[in-house]
């Protein structure tokens, strides 16, 4: 027979450990944007993609907005794509000339793609308020990102090598 | 000529001693759960898991405050010190968290749970639930072998909570790391299905293995005094040993080459 004691004790047991796995749940692990929901993609092509891996984040300005989903080699061209997932409350956001560039946190640190938004021409802007070509399909004269669409302007990430090159090359003019 | 028949000998012994573990665990898993068996369950997570609890925090505590006075000295060199938070949580979250503690329940746990049954084998005790027509198994060896596995990964989530929790009393609190980049890098690099899950499964799996060795060397122990403690140690050993080893290929899968 067990005692009530013995049943309060194993009842504080049980709720200890339901007490730390809420700690390491919420307080430890993750709690990133993942849980945001919604996303649109979008593509990108680059020279070389550096360390970037899936599941790295694209951050504007340092905010995070997105994360990479995707890396592949164009089948024609064999050139490195990216497919990112940017949160859909950035949707018409970023201007068609927004660029994308690999950059590394801190000296050592993980790579991630920091967008830099760019600018509208005055005339779009017209174009968005009378026309209206941001509210229906498609949204090709769309002056902003919108999903499915390729950035063009990428700079891509800083080989260690080809600086080192660039920098005895640059010695050996002098 | 002695040495390949005793070679040959214990190879068969060993085998034979693998296939009557599997048997008596068969036995005491197959019990159709009824609210008697329940009742014991929770009485032996009282025994088993309860009372582990004070050597698990208070040992939870001490490896994460060392471990975060350790991670402290070597990382200030690099101007990183904000990186304590993940540095203590990914080690006791991943690997201390659950080997630790699976050795210390093997020492603590195991090792009562082994003299028990095999006092109780030795003073015949099984025999006569056998005669009263109540499988031992099901009314001595299952209740604990579940209260095992499931106490296990709770003292192991424990552990690591607790050493994080010490990690953070030593780095923010004495060691003056900032609390803010303490939790916040620590919560960009856990992640709740690589880190904090492959911890769990790891302590399942310890728990498993630990109970079921202690149980079935107390039941097929030498019914002597010298036959318990026999038992009793070579519990502790072989336990440890499993641990240590299966960390190694659990991690290899989890961790490794992918």
């Amino acid at each position: 027979m067990i005692s009530k004691r013995t049943e309060i004790w194993v009842g504080l047991f049980v709720a200890l450990t339901i007490a730390a796995t809420l700690l390491l749940a919420l307080r430890v692990a993750n709690q990133g944007m993942s849980g945001g929901g919604e996303t649109y993609k979008l593509n990108a092509r680059f020279d070389n993609i550096g360390g970037l891996k899936p599941r790295s984040s694209v951050k504007v300005g340092g905010v995070v907005v997105g994360r990479v989903s995707r890396i592949y080699l164009d089948e024609q061209d064999l050139i490195p794509m990216v497919e990112l997932e940017i949160s859909s409350e950035y949707l018409l956001t970023f201007p068609d000339t927004s660029g994308l560039s690999i950059l590394t946190s801190g000296l050592l640190g993980e790579q991630f793609i920091g967008l830099q938004p760019g600018f509208i021409f005055p005339e779009d802007i017209v174009m968005i308020e009378e026309d209206k070509v941001c509210e229906t399909a498609p949204y090709t004269d769309c002056p902003y990102l919108t999903a499915g669409e390729e950035v063009f302007d990428t700079k891509s990430a800083l080989v260690l090598e080809d600086l080192i090159g660039q920098f005895l090359f640059s010695q050996g003019d002098e | 000529m002695k040495f390949l028949q005793n070679l040959g000998k214990s190879t068969l012994e060993t085998i034979s001693s693998v296939g009557a573990s599997s048997i008596m665990l068969y036995g005491a898993l197959f019990a159709l759960p009824t609210w008697k068996n329940v009742r014991l369950t929770i009485a032996q997570m009282h025994v088993v898991g309860v009372q582990s609890l004070l050597i698990i925090m208070v040992s939870g505590l001490f490896i994460g405050m060392v471990m975060a006075l350790q991670g402290y000295t070597i990382l200030v060199n690099y101007g990183a010190e904000g990186s304590l938070g993940p540095m203590v949580s990914l080690s006791l979250l991943r690997e201390l968290g659950p080997v630790v503690t699976a050795l210390l329940f093997a020492g603590r746990a195991g090792s009562a749970l082994t003299a028990e049954i095999g006092l109780m084998k030795a003073t015949e005790q099984l025999s006569s639930l056998e005669m009263m027509a109540v499988d031992p198994l099901r009314r001595v060896v299952s209740p604990r072998f579940w209260a095992g596995v499931i106490s296990m990964p709770m003292l192991a989530l424990i552990f690591s909570a607790t050493g994080i929790l010490g990690g953070h009393v030593v780095g923010v609190d004495w060691l003056g790391v900032d609390a803010g980049s303490y939790w916040s890098i620590m919560q960009a690099t856990v992640e709740w299905d690589k880190d904090v899950v492959n911890g769990i499964i790891k302590s399942i799996v310890f728990g498993l293995v630990v109970v079921w060795i202690a149980l079935y060397k107390g039941y097929s122990c030498i019914p002597t005094s010298e036959g318990i403690s026999k038992a009793t140690t070579e519990t502790v050993v072989f336990s440890s040993l499993a641990i240590l080893g299966l960390d190694f290929i659990l991690t290899a899968l989890m961790f490794g080459i992918s």
